[in-house]
């Protein structure tokens, strides 16, 4: 009898992983929290989407109790793993609760990791000597943990926010972590469908980055370059996963390159050269810019994107619509998701339903809260969600300068 | 005394009941293989299997067969060896060739293949849903940065965005060739088909003939070490300056011209006398050092209203950190020529055993340029043999932004890859400067050639992308991960970022 | 306002619908049930002799009316269809009461489809035959690879605007896009690449086109007297259906897009 090797999260991937899958997230724009259940209701309906080998979800608000604190979700494959990344995380930071997830048994889900959460600040002078703003600091502690301690990943690691992921279908999963009992304003969701399967935890969606949750829905077959492109900035890419790819170009693009929302999204959904050669010579030189400098960023190939932090959501689709979206408003709540179906499943008589565009962002933004993207929104009319419904409430919301 | 033991390598055999006793072949051939008295005697110890003869003979009755003299076997003393001692023991000269390097090392290309998409996601058909190979060639910023246009929306900040590109419709462009050693309808050919292309043709170091202005908007200007035809007018005409360092077949070594090829038109265009040698010395001797280079590219920038200024190279051992230091001298471009990339004349010894393979040296460079968070700032060329448009799909692949094609060009043109471009004999009147021969080619329609042959590869570049599922050049460019090798030993795989197939 | 489930969430049972039957007609409760289980109640209704079967609270099911063959069988829809409806369908009548997803009439081949509201992506693809009427909009790649096969022709009429990809390699049967009623008016009655690639069939648009959208396989025309009589059947049946007035939807010109070439790709290649 063998002990199952311990994975190295490090290695797990070295491989292109491949998958489909169904997705959705839902906003309410006033900030009113609502149960984790309504998007396990809408991710059910869309239960054949994915394979059973992977679901999950993010929710942000969850933890009001602890608005400041850096809440890292861990998964752990043994106890060596845990006393490592605790060492660790009594190294970087100041651990003001460190607790099990609280779980429940679900019939089918089964080779659960050691799951823990801890909230975690980090220590002022430390963080003063390293010369890296908290958020680098954060950043800097999740790489290491993740390429350096086998059998320990971090699965999410924002504020306020957190991931709840697994090998299962997401209605287990969200069973599993008891979401009824968490309420969010933005909660997005993922159903799995690798077609090949290291089963484990962590590889499941959403992928996060500090408070960056990324769900997904494609395959990106410019993974290559876009992971090559990213070890330039100090990214590693170590999942394998276009999701992981997609969480850390918006990082890069919105963060620390400072690009505004709109023109991020154009970077990784770019307009065709043949729009480009139609447009007024100051947007047209913009957008060469962005296209020449950023060409190694292009997500090329069919995808669906929520992109969910505190603060609203953002989905995008591909430049040429190979992946399904659908987006439907009521009232100050706007619904994303990979079928018509799901959204009726959670939202009756919605006011409006619709298509989005390829390559342009539908984009919820909670009102009062800071705007955590550089820069503020530019879209057509008819890409403003407020257009769709005249909802004079969320108009204000999303012409904030 | 007998004064030599070479024997023809090739045998001109004429159909004598077919033969029409016409003499085109005596006036067809550069090289003068054929005497007429009463029917064509063909002499083949001139013979380079061209095919000129064979070509253009109406009675279709010559055919070029190799000489099947046996020699004693030996894999150590082989027949061009042997051939190369006499020659160099009756002449104490050094071997001259021409084209690329023939030895048969391992061409890595051919042991590459290219990726599709199956199920998980879907192959673009690239006939009709847009498929991009626009492509930028110049330094690029590391980010973009914007500023508010104050009604929403966002506008470059002053002084961001790209700085000046040379913008290629397709990742294609044509390699450094003078005028000298091709002729002035070579040139007006590639300026012709370069500007309909929307691509670039280089005009080598032998200057920019009047002729070509028309078509500067599609011109790279090049400045090697023989400055020939180089003053503020040439650097301000073409769309971007090379400084050629070195080039593929002759690393390390400089150029000659002879005196006999130096005609008034090519005196002109190179300002240099008529009949004079126009040497170009091995280095560039205002460049000794890499802060020299950085000197000079700022100087060319000074000269033409700051134009992108690239630097080309032939690939060598150290050519990542020679790249590197390229780049961060301020080229705009890096232009890597590897050692079977070809050439007018260079020496045998050289041409066959100097520099290392191309997509060896794109992997490395492009590698290095990221690891040192400087790819953005320069773009990479690639040539020394690109034979084909999958050829190109894997160079770019490795991490190429665009390739250059010489050889291939001139083969459009008609050339036959008979390695005699030093004798200026070329009955292709492709690399001569003889007016009964430079006239057989009209670059209207050599113009077309080359047209054709670029769009026919940019076609199948296009289909490959879509096999690959992207629409995007950019998106092919460095991703390795498209790519896998076949028969490539481990340490090979591991330079170039690929893994073996199965993997 | 939004539903809130307690307990765990099932999505949809693998449980048998509640089938009522009067006359003709088959009622089923589709209400959380798995899509195998309601197609089978489907077909076992009309296996029964039911002509019209009438499905409430779908929402999301796939595959209704997959496969099944017969000209005088309807299926009423309550709720949203999930994808591939009416794939490789062959004769019957479908109606919905509201939009449909993506992939309707993936390679059908007869039968009706009147759609009251919006269809997603890549309607038609494949569509050898029989006819989709759309009220609102349609999505991406509609009408693609459409074809017609001597007495086969499909016909797809979509009453809203059409994004990116409408016709794309279509070979044959008549695709109309009607611009009547629009979730979004500033956007274009088509958008880009339309006709890419076609190859045969005729695509009639409601208005003009900008050319910059249109594939560089087609011609553009001004639909004449003989294209207006191709077009009359269809949209009466299209007004009919959604009621709308059909004098005033004829009263502006139509655009024709038909294929120069049959062979659009025959120089492509290097001739051996």
């Amino acid at each position: 009898m063998t002990t199952p090797m311990r994975p190295a999260y490090s290695q797990e991937s070295p491989f292109k992983i491949h998958g489909g899958c169904g997705l959705v997230g839902i906003c309410d724009e006033s900030g009113t929290r609502f149960s984790g259940s309504v998007a396990i209701e809408a991710m059910a309906v869309q239960h054949d989407r994915g394979n059973g080998l992977g679901g999950g979800f993010a929710g942000y608000g969850i933890y009001p109790e602890f608005p400041d604190h850096f809440a890292f979700h861990m998964m752990y494959h043994d106890l060596q793993a845990k006393e490592e990344a605790e060492k660790l995380f009594d190294e970087y930071f100041q651990v003001d609760l460190a607790e099990p997830m609280p779980t429940r048994p679900v019939k089918g889900i089964t080779d659960a990791p050691l799951l823990w959460r801890y909230f975690l600040q980090p220590y002022p002078a430390k963080l003063e000597l390293s010369e890296l703003t908290p958020e680098d600091y954060v950043v800097h502690v999740v790489m290491l943990i993740n390429s350096t301690i086998d059998g320990a990943f971090v699965a999410s690691s924002g504020k306020n926010m957190g991931a709840f992921k697994g090998v299962g279908y997401p209605e287990q999963i969200g069973h599993y972590f008891l979401l009824e009992e968490y309420e969010g304003h933005t909660w997005v969701g993922h159903n799995r469908f690798p077609t090949n399967t290291p089963g484990w935890w962590g590889g499941a969606h959403p992928f996060t980055l500090l408070d960056w949750s990324i769900v997904h829905n494609g395959e990106i077959s410019s993974y290559g370059i876009n992971s090559r492109y990213l070890e330039q900035f100090g990214y590693k890419c170590t999942l394998g996963t276009d999701t992981e790819v997609a969480a850390y170009l918006f990082d890069l693009l919105l963060r620390r390159h400072k690009l505004p929302l709109a023109l991020a999204c154009k970077a990784l959904a770019s307009p065709l050269w043949e729009e480009i050669d139609r447009m007024g010579p100051e947007e047209a030189a913009l957008m060469t810019s962005l296209r020449a400098v950023y060409g190694p960023a292009l997500l090329n190939g069919p995808f669906a994107i929520v992109l969910g932090f505190n603060g609203g959501m953002v989905a995008l689709n591909d430049r040429i619509k190979l992946r399904p979206l659908v987006a439907a408003r009521k009232g100050s709540v706007l619904c994303v998701a990979s079928e018509e179906s799901a959204i009726r499943q959670i939202i009756s008589a919605p006011d409006a339903v619709w298509a989005p565009k390829a390559g342009e962002p539908v984009i919820a933004r909670i009102k009062g809260m800071d705007w955590p993207i550089h820069g503020d929104l530019h879209l057509a009319p008819s890409e403003i969600s407020c257009a769709v419904t005249g909802v004079e409430a969320s108009c204000e919301i999303v012409e904030v300068a | 005394m007998l004064t030599s033991f070479i024997q023809p390598e090739f045998k001109v055999e004429i159909d004598r009941d077919k033969c029409i006793k016409c003499g085109r072949c005596v006036q067809q051939c550069g090289w003068g293989v054929y005497s007429f008295a009463e029917r064509p005697i063909p002499d083949d110890s001139k013979c380079r299997a061209c095919h000129r003869c064979v070509t253009y003979c109406p009675a279709h009755c010559i055919t070029i067969k190799r000489n099947e003299l046996v020699f004693r076997d030996s894999e150590n003393w082989s027949p061009a060896l042997r051939k190369a001692v006499w020659r160099q023991s009756e002449s104490g000269g050094v071997m001259l060739t021409s084209m690329g390097n023939d030895k048969p090392y391992q061409r890595i290309f051919d042991y590459l293949v290219l990726d599709a998409c199956q199920v998980t996601n879907p192959s673009i058909d690239p006939l009709r849903e847009p498929m991009e190979l626009k492509t930028f060639i110049g330094r690029k910023p590391d980010s973009v940065e914007v500023e508010s246009d104050g009604e929403g929306g966002y506008r470059l900040a002053p002084g961001a965005g790209m700085e000046n590109n040379i913008e290629l419709a397709t990742p294609i462009m044509f390699g450094g060739m003078s005028y000298g050693s091709v002729s002035l309808n070579v040139h007006k050919s590639l300026a012709m088909a370069a500007s309909r292309l929307g691509i670039t043709m280089n005009t080598g170091e032998g200057g920019l003939h009047a002729d070509l202005y028309p078509y500067t908007d599609n011109v790279i200007v090049q400045c090697a070490s023989g400055r020939f035809g180089v003053d503020a007018d040439y650097l301000n005409r073409g769309v971007a300056i090379e400084i050629k360092v070195g080039q593929g077949a002759k690393p390390g070594i400089g150029g000659h011209l002879p005196g006999e090829k130096i005609n008034k038109e090519v005196s002109t265009t190179r300002m240099i006398p008529q009949g004079t040698d126009a040497i170009s010395p091995a280095p560039h001797h205002d460049i000794y050092s890499i802060e020299d280079l950085r000197q000079l590219i700022y100087s060319l920038k000074e000269a033409s209203g700051y134009k992108p200024v690239g630097v080309k190279i032939a690939c060598v051992h150290n050519v990542a950190a020679i790249a590197s230091g390229v780049v961060r001298a301020g080229a705009d471009y890096v232009y890597l020529d590897g050692f079977k990339g070809g050439t007018g004349a260079a020496p045998q010894i050289i041409r066959d055993h100097v520099g290392i393979p191309i997509e060896i040296a794109i992997a490395v460079v492009d590698q290095r340029l990221r690891d040192e968070g400087i790819r953005n700032q320069a773009s990479i060329i690639a040539a020394g043999s690109i034979r084909s448009s999958a050829d190109m799909a894997k160079a770019i692949a490795l991490g190429a932004d665009a390739v250059a094609i010489g050889s291939a060009a001139l083969i459009a043109l008609g050339c036959h890859v008979c390695q005699s471009c030093h004798t200026g004999c070329c009955s292709w009147g492709i690399t001569t400067q003889k007016p009964e021969l430079t006239r057989r080619l009209d670059p209207e329609w050599g113009a077309e050639r080359l047209t054709n042959l670029v769009h026919a590869w940019s076609h199948e570049l296009q289909e490959i992308l879509g096999a690959l599922g992207v629409n995007a050049v950019e998106s092919l460019r460095g991703s390795r991960e498209r790519l896998r090798a076949i028969g490539l030993d481990a340490s090979t795989c591991e330079i170039l970022g690929v893994k073996p197939a199965g993997m | 306002m939004m539903t809130t489930a307690t307990g765990p969430v099932e999505g949809y049972v693998k449980v048998a619908p509640t089938v009522t039957r009067e006359g003709d007609t088959a009622t089923i409760d589709g209400h959380g049930v798995y899509y195998r289980q309601l197609n089978e109640a489907v077909r076992g209704a009309f296996a029964d002799g039911a002509k019209t079967v009438k499905l409430g609270n779908i929402n999301g099911q796939r595959y209704i009316g997959n496969g099944i063959t017969g000209k005088d069988l309807r299926i009423e829809i309550q709720g949203v269809p999930g994808g591939d409806m009416a794939m490789f369908m062959n004769g019957p009548t479908i109606v919905t009461d509201g939009s449909a997803q993506d992939g309707v009439a993936n390679t059908m081949n007869a039968g009706t489809i009147y759609i009251n509201g919006d269809a997603g992506d890549v309607l038609g693809y494949g569509m050898r035959g029989g006819r989709v009427f759309v009220r609102g909009d349609v999505g991406y790649r509609v009408g693609i690879h459409m074809k017609a096969f001597e007495n086969l022709i499909p016909i797809i009429c979509c009453g809203g605007n059409a994004r990116a990809f409408f016709g794309e390699y279509m070979a044959g049967g008549v695709l109309v896009l009607l611009g009547r009623n629009v979730q979004f008016a500033d956007q274009p009655l088509v958008g880009p690449f339309c006709g890419s690639g076609m190859h045969g069939g005729v695509i009639y648009l409601r208005g003009e086109v900008n050319p910059q959208d249109v594939g560089k396989e087609c011609g553009i025309f001004t639909a004449d007297e003989q294209d207006i009589k191709v077009l009359r059947p269809i949209v009466e049946e299209w007004c009919a259906a959604f009621g709308d007035d059909f004098e005033d939807v004829l009263s502006q010109p139509f655009t024709k897009l038909v294929p120069v070439s049959h062979r659009p790709y025959g120089k492509l290649y290097a001739p051996m």
